[in-house]
């Protein structure tokens, strides 16, 4: 074991020492243009040199672990490598410099980017229209509810219950229900969908069904024609969480099983870089039956000229502003151009040939529940290790030690002391292997070890409870705790 | 496929003979056979391509825009580059194992920070997708707060962009927004229509200042008093905080904003970074991600994300909001920023927004045909312009001048007749008012 991650005080920013500053006080009036009424009294904002800010945010960054890093296999959020072509290309200020509301004669560039993309992902997805302008896979859920909404309303209906299987991101019960639904969630059976519990629990109530297809488990939904007719013959649609598209690329597609509605996660399959957490980017593709309800504008290309449009009567309006997360939009078009359909396929072969050859590897020393074949994922159960006394949040913080980052714990819910693990295609066999040695490894390591995780990274194992006792999110708060102390 | 000698000796662990195998769960009536895309190309080759692309869009910087309504363009020190790209940070995630990244943590924490002294609130989340999102989860949160109701107020005087994405999230919890109209002298609110409107089935009242038109809104304290105890949610662009008081000074129970005038380019608009804060005593009703400060085993300062039993992936269907991927490299991005430019650089970039704000206005109403500012109030860096001519001639002649007018108002706003709404920031020299002041004065 030879990592070591930086370990490093750094002060708040508040807390530096300030650079000199002009000693008189500032008229924030700007000499009468500002009413006094109007003007603040304070800004506490610390004037620091850039010297010291440069130096706390690369100490800052030392002790933060990215793909750049090393393994990443958070299990569902597809951590693969992100080409640095794509940082470059979106430097650019015909990219960076430009406003959503130019004249869309300066900004056919843009537009055209934006429409083929559109087009990539049809063809990808197997849908026959999208819009990009959802910014986050979770938004992307919230417009095809949606849309859900919109289609059972124009049709005179008014349904008000959406089915989830019980293994969904907690994304999709969450979107349901911010566009009004009812959820219902639906017990899996042998780790899928259980294809009859499903035909007894939809109803002229059902607006929608919610599926990830590989499942979270890693799974393929082998009865998924079933389930679409089941779904369809109850007048509801299908929705698709492109969560694990990253598995099927050239193989099937959401279109192909029948979904009506896609959301595509363009931060996890094609490549985009997750930013800490974010900017990601979640268009949605339709079946031409529910073009017409996209969200505003629509990108329209006649002849050798891009315009917008805007005079959609149907449409569901706007989810967000403007087009979506451009910057991001641009990434995932540079990454699905660089490689091409057959790229594109070779991208989903390999997630699921480094997923199974893990899976192999790993299967007899953990538990393995449900099936053998896996697609770009596989879930572990660490019960094995209950019986010494260590659980699965032991074991994830002991891998942080190995200079790997976690695997998702404790998710799908059906899976007890779940560990989910996504390798994804960006990684070599050596690290696979090494990655591999390691869980071995530490399923031997005496309980004390693993209750003492992680030794080596910035912070050993933190007091969460305090953090929601204490509540404080902020300098602000801080100083009043210390004030009052 | 093309395999690679490590690829079969992974197949052979597998007991496979093909890859093919590997997808052999997939029933063969949902099997297709590749996808029709064109071929790949090498780095060199998209480069190429995508220049080629891309050269036809018109930037800011060869092609002078006065462009604001939400969307900002703002100097960008380099070191706030630097720290963006820096590979730790832009290839993580959503930091589950925070020992591991207490590095994103810390900056989300500092984010939090700024923006919390900003704005004077007690708490802000660390980031949601950008302004009308997070108008939308404040109508939301409002209804939470007020325990139901089934209309909220909005200004009329906001974008129509927000105004659509804000119906939509409204529209799931059956709320429905009714405008409250704006004094068309000033562009403030009308204190009387908020009076009148303000019925028992109302949930909450937004407000910006300075609004879509450019004022900046006097009268927050009456708005707070004729509110009672009903959630006042405020919009603001968190610049200009850097002169104005805070909406934590005038009694918000939420604010909203885009931080992305803090270290982020324009990008066509997106990504932009949602400002999201409120009062300490709404926190578990809050939509987002929170950092926390705490201690790690051996009594080390630390941070953490906390309060997460108020998200999707511990309470599913009964979450606050169904927001994970946030735009928290957008949110690093505005704390470098901040503390590049420091308090002296913020103030001094603010002042000199209203400075070039005051300069053009007063420019362009000395232009035959031309009056600006269109309503009379304190401004900060945007106005509305109202001319003689028809909108659509003003701004087709000053493209063919090469420069991107304002944002012509009169399709959204038909009372704003022959209208658009400039924006000018420290990008615009001397020169490029000079260009727009002399394109204006060549309107026929």
């Amino acid at each position: 074991m030879t990592y070591h991650q930086a370990v490093h005080e750094v002060p708040l920013l508040f807390e530096r020492c300030e650079r000199p500053t002009p000693s008189e006080p500032f008229d924030a009036t700007l000499g009468g243009a500002i009413p006094k009424e109007l003007v603040r009294a304070e800004l506490e904002i610390p004037d620091l040199p850039e010297r010291d800010v440069v130096k706390h945010f690369v100490n800052l960054s030392q002790m933060n672990f990215g793909v750049d890093n090393g393994l990443y296999p958070l299990g569902s959020c597809t951590m693969k490598y992100n080409p640095k072509v794509c940082d470059e290309i979106v430097s650019w200020p015909t990219v960076s410099d430009i406003h959503p509301l130019q004249d869309p004669s300066t900004i056919q560039g843009a537009l055209r980017l934006m429409h083929e993309l559109e087009i990539a992902l049809c063809e990808i997805g197997g849908v026959d229209a999208v819009t990009l302008q959802p910014a986050a896979g979770a938004a992307g859920e919230f417009t095809g509810m949606h849309l859900v909404r919109a289609y059972h309303e124009s049709r005179g209906e008014k349904r008000t219950e959406v089915v989830v299987p019980d293994t969904a991101h907690g994304t999709n019960p969450a979107s349901a229900a911010m566009v009004g639904y009812d959820v219902l969630e639906l017990p899996s059976k042998d780790g899928c969908v259980d294809a009859e519990a499903l035909k007894a629990a939809v109803s002229k109530d059902t607006a929608a069904f919610m599926l990830t297809n590989p499942n979270t488990l890693g799974l393929f939904e082998k009865d998924v024609v079933d389930i679409a007719k089941t779904v369809h013959d109850a007048g509801a649609l299908l929705y698709y969480d492109g969560a694990n598209l990253n598995a099927i690329m050239g193989k099937t597609s959401p279109g192909k099983m029948d979904f009506d509605i896609v959301h595509f996660n363009l931060h996890k399959t094609f490549a985009t870089p997750h930013g800490g957490g974010g900017p990601g980017a979640g268009p949605v593709g339709v079946k031409r039956p529910l073009e017409k309800l996209l969200p505003v504008p629509r990108i329209i290309h006649q002849g050798s000229q891009y315009s917008l449009d805007y005079d959609k009567p149907f449409s569901i309006g706007k989810v967000r502003a403007f087009f979506g997360n451009f910057a991001v939009l641009v990434r995932a078009y540079a990454y699905i151009r660089m490689h091409g359909g057959d790229g594109l396929e070779s991208v989903s072969e390999n997630a699921v040939l480094n997923s199974n050859y893990l899976k192999q590897m790993l299967k007899d020393d953990f538990e393995l529940p449900y099936g053998n074949l896996r697609k770009h994922e596989f879930v572990l159960s660490g019960r094995p290790l209950k019986s010494k006394g260590v659980r699965t949040i032991d074991f994830a913080k002991r891998l942080l030690d190995y200079g790997f980052h976690a695997p998702t714990i404790y998710f799908p819910l059906i899976v007890d002391e779940a560990i989910m693990i996504e390798p994804t295609e960006t990684e070599s066999r050596e690290t696979l292997d090494a990655f591999a040695d390691a869980c071995r490894k530490i399923a031997k390591e005496d309980p004390q070890t693993l209750h003492s995780a992680p030794l080596n990274t910035a912070r050993r194992r933190l007091d969460e409870a305090k953090a929601a006792r204490d509540m404080i999110f902020s300098w602000r708060e801080h100083k009043k705790k210390i004030g009052t102390i | 496929m093309h395999i690679s000698e490590c690829s079969m000796e992974m197949l052979q662990a597998l007991k496979l003979k093909s890859v093919e195998q590997l997808f052999d769960d997939i029933p063969k009536s949902v099997r297709i056979e590749g996808l029709r895309l064109p071929e790949g190309v090498s780095e060199l080759e998209l480069l190429r391509e995508m220049q080629s692309m891309l050269s036809v869009n018109k930037a800011a910087s060869a092609h002078p825009t006065f462009l604001g309504a939400g969307v900002y363009h703002h100097f960008i020190p380099a070191a706030v580059k630097t720290i963006v790209s820096r590979g730790e940070f832009i290839t993580s995630y959503t930091p589950y194992q925070p020992e591991i990244s207490q590095g994103m943590l810390q900056s989300m924490f500092e984010y939090q920070s700024f923006m919390a002294e900003l704005t004077a609130m007690d708490v802000v989340n660390s980031s949601m997708y950008d302004a009308s999102t997070a108008l939308g989860e404040a109508v939301l949160m409002s209804h939470r707060i007020a325990g139901g109701g089934s209309k909220f107020l909005i200004s009329r005087a906001i974008s129509p962009e927000k105004k659509l994405v804000a119906k939509t999230y409204a529209k799931g919890a059956d709320i429905s927004l009714v405008e409250v109209a704006y004094d068309h002298a000033t562009g403030l609110v009308d204190l009387n229509d908020l009076k009148e409107k303000l019925r028992e089935d109302v949930c909450g009242f937004y407000f910006e200042s300075p609004n879509f038109f450019g004022p900046v809104e006097i009268q927050a304290e009456e708005i707070r008093s004729i509110l009672g105890a009903k959630p006042m949610v405020v919009g603001v662009n968190p610049m200009s905080l850097a002169l104005l008081r805070p909406p934590g000074e005038y009694g918000a129970d939420i604010v909203i904003g885009d931080s992305q005038v803090f270290g982020t380019p324009m990008n066509l608009g997106g990504p932009m970074i949602g400002l999201f804060g409120c009062r300490s005593e709404h926190v578990r009703k809050m939509p987002g991600r929170i950092i926390g400060m705490t201690v790690d085993l051996e009594g080390r300062t630390a941070f953490c994300m906390t309060l997460q039993t108020r998200e999707q992936h511990i309470r599913r269907s009964k979450a606050t909001s169904n927001i994970c991927t946030n735009e928290a490299l957008l949110a690093l991005a505005a704390a470098a920023y901040l503390s590049v430019v420091g308090r002296t650089g913020l103030r001094e970039i603010a002042a000199k927004n209203v400075e070039n704000m005051r300069s053009l206005a007063t420019r362009i109403n000395s232009i035959k045909a031309f009056k600006a500012p269109r309503f009379k109030a304190t401004h900060f860096n945007e106005f509305v312009v109202s001319s003689e001519h028809l909108s659509e001639k003003v701004h087709r002649h000053l493209l063919s001048e090469g420069i991107q007018g304002g944002y012509v108002l009169d399709r959204a706003f038909p009372e704003l007749r022959d209208s658009a709404l400039y924006a000018t920031t420290e990008m615009h020299s001397k020169a490029d008012h000079d260009r727009l002041v002399k394109a204006l004065e060549g309107v026929r």
